[in-house]
């Protein structure tokens, strides 16, 4: 009989004693009630993604497995149906990243400009590998597919900011600010969608 | 200087607000439809226009919005489909960031026309930022009467809505995007039934690009005619390109359809010529799914003749010698630039964007990574370039949707027109050192 291979789950399986209380803060649960009144009225489903978003948001920048679930029972939908899209997306993460998420750029025009150039001095700098976290937990470095910032290549995103037309010591900048970071770097807040 | 439509008013201070906007004729288009036009009138305009979709595939916009079916008691939906991932485009990102109300604008007449009394313009997560700048500019519509219940008192309701996206190439493809929109994977649907007859939760919906919807307000405003009067042929108007890779001034031009690629390339007034005076060596002319042409044939036609910034006149000569219009996204590389490792980015861009439905899409995308990845390394044979050639053969065609197609064509492309590079690759494996080191670049 051949082994039997066990695949590493893309979850992170956490321990009970890790497990803390979810909720969201007033704020963000108030506007999931006016995410999903943007959609017709048995659809809440819709509002998933914008809900995932909001919840990396508030809970440290990853999506463990009793976030995912809490974010089903606040849709009323089962919570397979969140795993199943929080893993098909890029910009859902399954596992804890650093406060800091560095995204570059890799695709064809950042490349012509040097992008792999900007990917080995953050490697170097920080002693990670693409994909990797710094084990004080501050920075992550993920390349990433083209981001609609070819012309100002190469460019990488941190949080909801691109930084475009980079030099080694802008890169070598924006380390030095976030390694001061006491927060998260974030896509949204809760000015990003109107309040009506 | 070319006609500009979308970007006339682009460097008017504080255009992004909407006094501003308003100043300089904005929301024009809305009044003459909801007050003077029925939708049926507005149809017949985008059809004389002969407006084609901006998104990549060209289909004639007006003919589009006729196949909308209209049952009795049923919503209708439009979608605005920002999702904009085709590697080498950013041209929806500088329209909504720097004249939000365009969009939003063209949204509102869009939605009459149609009948649509709930739009959505889906925007990918990435563009986070300009989701902060479309909502200011919707609610600035809203609070000045362009969206609402019993818009300019005409008794047409209309609400807007932003929904984001979580970075997935494959949302941009239109049934992937309103899977999406459904809060679920971004697979793509099998068609038909078709958007037009079962999209957004089973109803009507028309799915546009930014810059199509963006185009409606003039097409609106000074009637079909005048905009079939720009451009060439049955390439009708002005399109975005956005240009990037080694060139002088990389960034957003609006043309008018039908000016020569060597102009675009060369002039002051476009690119500006190539990077520190290096010659040019290739062109992908319209996203990253377009074939690949070498400099003499993106220049001129196999017959000879200059080629045009067209839809007709970048695909003369088929896959042959020809390629596509597409996204717009137009990449310049130079003289120095290896094709073999261009390739491999593109074909781990679309391993990485396979949603994974369909076999030939989901092995070939991966094997087709792999090989490009070996032949990268060095331990590439020339067997491994026809298996190439054999692979991207049987995925075209083979899938649920054109995703397949466009990581197909950038391989076929490539081997067609630089062969000897790839089995220079495979043969000498002292220049892959030099190569991998060949980054073009201004870094400090
Ligand atoms: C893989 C794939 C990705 C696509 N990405 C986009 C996109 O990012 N933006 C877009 O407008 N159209 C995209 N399209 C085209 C859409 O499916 C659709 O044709 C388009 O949104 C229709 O709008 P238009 O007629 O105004 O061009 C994509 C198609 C495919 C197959
Ligand atoms: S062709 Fe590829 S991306 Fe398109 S449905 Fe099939 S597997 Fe998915
Ligand atoms: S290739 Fe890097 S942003 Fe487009």
């Amino acid at each position: 009989m051949g082994k039997i291979k066990i695949q590493h789950s893309k979850f992170k399986i956490i321990k009970m004693s890790e497990v803390k209380k979810i909720e969201f803060s007033p704020e963000a649960f108030e506007l999931v009630q006016r995410l999903i009144r943007r959609y017709p009225e048995g659809n809440q489903k819709s509002a998933l993604i914008p809900t995932l978003h909001l919840a990396q948001a508030e809970f440290d920048g990853w999506l463990s497995a009793p976030v995912m679930d809490y974010v089903a029972s606040l849709l009323q939908i089962q919570a397979i149906e969140v795993y199943e899209v929080a893993s098909f997306y890029s910009m859902f993460n399954l596992k804890p990243v650093g406060k800091c998420l560095i995204e570059v750029c890799r695709t064809s025009s950042c490349w012509l400009r040097g992008a792999n150039e900007v990917v080995a001095h953050i490697e170097k700098k920080l002693n990670i590998k693409d994909g990797e976290t710094t084990p004080d937990g501050k920075f992550t470095l993920k390349t990433v597919e083209c981001l609609g910032s070819c012309g100002t290549a190469p460019m990488l995103q941190i949080g909801k900011q691109y930084h475009e037309n980079l030099t080694l010591d802008k890169v070598e900048n924006l380390i030095n600010d976030w390694s001061q970071a006491t927060e998260h770097s974030k896509y949204l807040d809760n000015s990003t969608f109107r309040k009506n | 200087m070319g006609r500009k439509i979308l970007l006339k008013h682009i460097n008017e201070p504080g255009i992004q607000g909407y006094e501003t906007y308003r100043r300089i004729g904005g929301y024009a288009s809305v009044e003459k439809a909801v007050k003077t036009m029925t939708p049926d009138a507005i149809v017949e305009e985008v059809k004389k226009s002969g407006l084609r979709g901006r998104g990549g595939a060209g289909f004639p916009t007006g003919m589009k919005w006729s196949f909308l079916a209209k049952p009795e008691g049923v919503n209708r939906y439009l979608v605005c489909n920002a999702d904009e991932s085709e590697p080498g485009t950013f041209k929806d990102r500088y329209l909504m960031e720097k004249i939000p109300h365009l969009l939003i604008e063209g949204m509102i007449t869009s939605s009459f026309a149609l009948g649509a009394h709930t739009s959505y313009i889906y925007i990918r997560g990435e563009y986070f930022y300009i989701v902060n700048i479309l909502e200011k500019a919707i609610e600035e519509a809203y609070a000045n009467g362009w969206l609402g219940k019993n818009i300019l008192g005409t008794g047409y309701d209309l609400d807007l809505y932003v929904h984001v996206g979580a970075g997935a190439y494959i949302c941009g493809e239109e049934t992937a995007l309103l899977e999406s929109l459904e809060g679920k994977r971004g697979n793509p649907r099998i068609k038909p039934p078709f958007p037009a007859i079962k999209g957004l939760w089973g109803c009507p919906t028309v799915v546009n690009n930014v810059e199509t919807i963006a185009s409606v307000v003039s097409i609106v405003n000074d009637g079909g005619d005048a905009y079939a009067a720009l451009g060439i042929g049955r390439s009708t108007g002005t399109k975005l390109i956005s240009a990037s890779g080694h060139i002088n001034k990389p960034g957003v031009y609006e043309i008018e359809m039908g000016i020569t690629v060597e102009d675009f390339i060369y002039s002051d007034e476009y690119c500006g010529g190539i990077l520190n005076g290096k010659k040019l060596k290739a062109v992908v002319a319209g996203g990253s799914s377009v074939p690949i042409l070498p400099a003499e044939l993106i220049l001129k036609t196999a017959n000879g003749e200059k080629r045009l910034m067209s839809y007709e006149g970048l695909s003369d000569g088929g896959f042959a010698t020809g390629t596509m219009l597409g996204s717009g996204g137009f990449i310049v590389m130079d003289e120095t630039t290896n094709i073999v490792q261009n390739l491999y980015t593109f074909a781990r861009f679309y391993h990485h964007e396979s949603c994974g439905q369909c076999s030939p899409c989901r092995e070939g995308t991966a094997w087709m990574e792999k090989i490009m990845h070996k032949i990268l390394h060095g331990h590439g044979t020339l067997a491994d370039v026809d298996l190439l050639w054999e692979i991207q053969s049987k995925i075209e065609g083979n899938t649920i949707c054109p995703l397949g197609d466009a990581a197909a064509w950038p391989v076929a492309s490539a081997i067609r027109h630089f062969r000897s590079e790839f089995e220079e690759y495979v043969k000498n494996p002292e220049s892959i050192k030099e190569v991998n080191h060949l980054y073009n670049t201004q870094l400090a």
